[in-house]
């Protein structure tokens, strides 16, 4: 690497640091946006004790799922964790722990690691077990709780373009939580479908400067769909094929 | 009779206004996008990420990279809009959202809502539904007004963990709609053929019922 120029040739040099019991903050939600295959590196690793911060912690065999069963993880910090049999099993006997934190809070909580804002206040929470310990102070007549910021020694995000010097582009719902997490890393690892030469990327149309990225590598992807729904085609209405309840 | 899935949907799609944006949960409110009254617009928003929630797709329109906060693969309005969540929930946590529909375990006469976690059983997480419920102001909660084996879900205390604390004021189940004002339920419309007797056997909570009670219009 020299100057700018981010991007490394392997998933080896990709994830080259990760250490046991380092926190991770992982973009994607569900099955959408995430780093497939630096997801499948950490796995290859077999890095343990890890701190997972993620949206969710994917399904069994696909996404955060896959480093479950040779208990890779020691804590998640997730919204919503429902998909996983595995992941219930070792939460319910103790062996995983479970920080529950609302998909908004967890958000901002990323946004401002990457900012330097030590911790916020958002009524989201109060007089719900999520503001259990926390500082709870009042303004304008409505109350507050103090939730803290999260960085990560790592942050793994899934994006859909980068020039070499880092700067990105997400596509569609893809975007989510990697553009946050993307700024919370001490060291952020992105994976792209496609990386153009500099200059090639419109500045006005950059999602994520380059300075949150340290390394960037070109992937390819599987895409798993975790609730395919689909209309017939000649229909002009929203009626579901197939309902998630 | 008590109002069908369809039907409960139908009934809040009533209280959609031209121009509102809505964000609608999982399950029976997502089924509200189906009812969207004729000669009005209104955009949904998904908080993964998404303003301006078109339809499903058909098999060839199917992206991985586009879906909804149920997870399910979705498309585009016209006019959409794509962002980050941090932004998304800036929209919801600041209140630009006009309407919120979620669904709930229990409600209680102080606007509390739980809707998240059955202790020992399901612990699978809020979601945004705490950010929801804090952010907005305009939120109808749809659920069934009783438990298979007639036990209320409106109730004067919320037994299982709080999504929300004195934010809920109204309430659509397949009996009843109710508003919640000073500690209070309000009975303001019943299901076609329910009777106001059978809907407060059925309401743990001090109910008001304020004269004659229309039934619901479809």
């Amino acid at each position: 690497m020299a100057g700018f120029d981010k991007v490394v040739s392997s998933y080896e040099e990709a994830m080259a640091g990760l250490t046991d019991n380092m926190t991770i903050i992982a973009g994607g939600f569900g099955l959408c946006g995430i780093p497939e295959n630096l997801i499948a590196e950490i796995k290859r690793k077999g890095t343990k004790g890890l701190t997972l911060v993620s949206n969710n912690c994917g399904v069994d065999d696909f996404g955060l799922g896959v480093l479950l069963p040779n208990r890779q993880i020691k804590k998640i910090i997730a919204s919503y964790v429902g998909e996983n049999a595995e992941f219930e099993r070792q939460m319910m006997a103790g062996e995983l722990e479970v920080e529950l934190t609302p998909q908004g809070t967890l958000a901002e909580k990323m946004r401002a690691g990457g900012a330097g804002i030590p911790a916020f206040f958002t009524a989201t929470g109060v007089g719900t077990p999520v503001a259990e310990g926390k500082e709870e102070r009042s303004f304008n007549g409505r109350d507050y709780i103090l939730e803290e910021a999260i960085t990560g020694d790592f942050a793994i995000v899934k994006a859909w373009k980068a020039d070499r010097y880092g700067n990105l582009v997400f596509r569609k719902t893809a975007r989510n939580f990697n553009p946050l997490a993307a700024t919370a890393g001490k060291i952020t690892v992105v994976e792209v479908e496609e990386i153009v030469e500099v200059g090639e990327l419109d500045p006005d149309q950059i999602h994520t400067p380059g300075i949150y990225v340290n390394r960037v590598i070109k992937g390819s992807f599987e895409k798993r769909i975790e609730q395919r729904t689909t209309r017939p085609a000649d229909s002009e209405t929203a009626q579901p094929k197939h309902q998630g309840e | 009779m008590a109002l069908s899935r369809e039907q409960i949907a139908q009934r809040v799609a009533q209280e959609l206004k031209d121009g509102y944006y809505v964000n609608l949960g999982i399950g029976i409110p997502t089924l509200v996008a189906n009812f969207v009254p004729k000669g009005i617009e209104v955009m949904l928003q998904s908080e993964n990420g998404l303003l301006g929630m078109g339809q499903f797709p058909t098999e060839g329109e199917i992206d991985a990279d586009l879906i909804n906060a149920g997870k399910q693969t979705v498309t585009m309005a016209t006019g959409a809009s794509i962002f980050d969540s941090a932004e998304s929930f800036a929209m919801i946590r600041g209140g630009h959202v006009d309407l919120t529909v979620l669904g709930a375990f229990e409600v209680d006469v102080h606007g509390n809502i739980a809707s998240y976690m059955i202790p020992g059983k399901l612990i699978k997480g809020m979601g945004g539904a705490m950010d929801l419920v804090a952010g907005a102001d305009n939120i109808i909660v749809t659920m069934t007004h009783a438990s298979k084996h007639g036990v209320s879900k409106l109730l004067n205390n919320c037994s299982l963990p709080l999504t929300g604390k004195g934010c809920i004021k109204k309430v659509l189940t397949d009996l009843a709609f109710i508003e919640i004002k000073q500690g209070k339920f309000h009975l303001l419309e019943r299901a076609p053929g329910v009777t106001v007797e059978e809907i407060i056997k059925l309401t743990e909570g001090e109910l008001i019922v304020n004269g004659d009670i229309p039934e619901m219009k479809f």
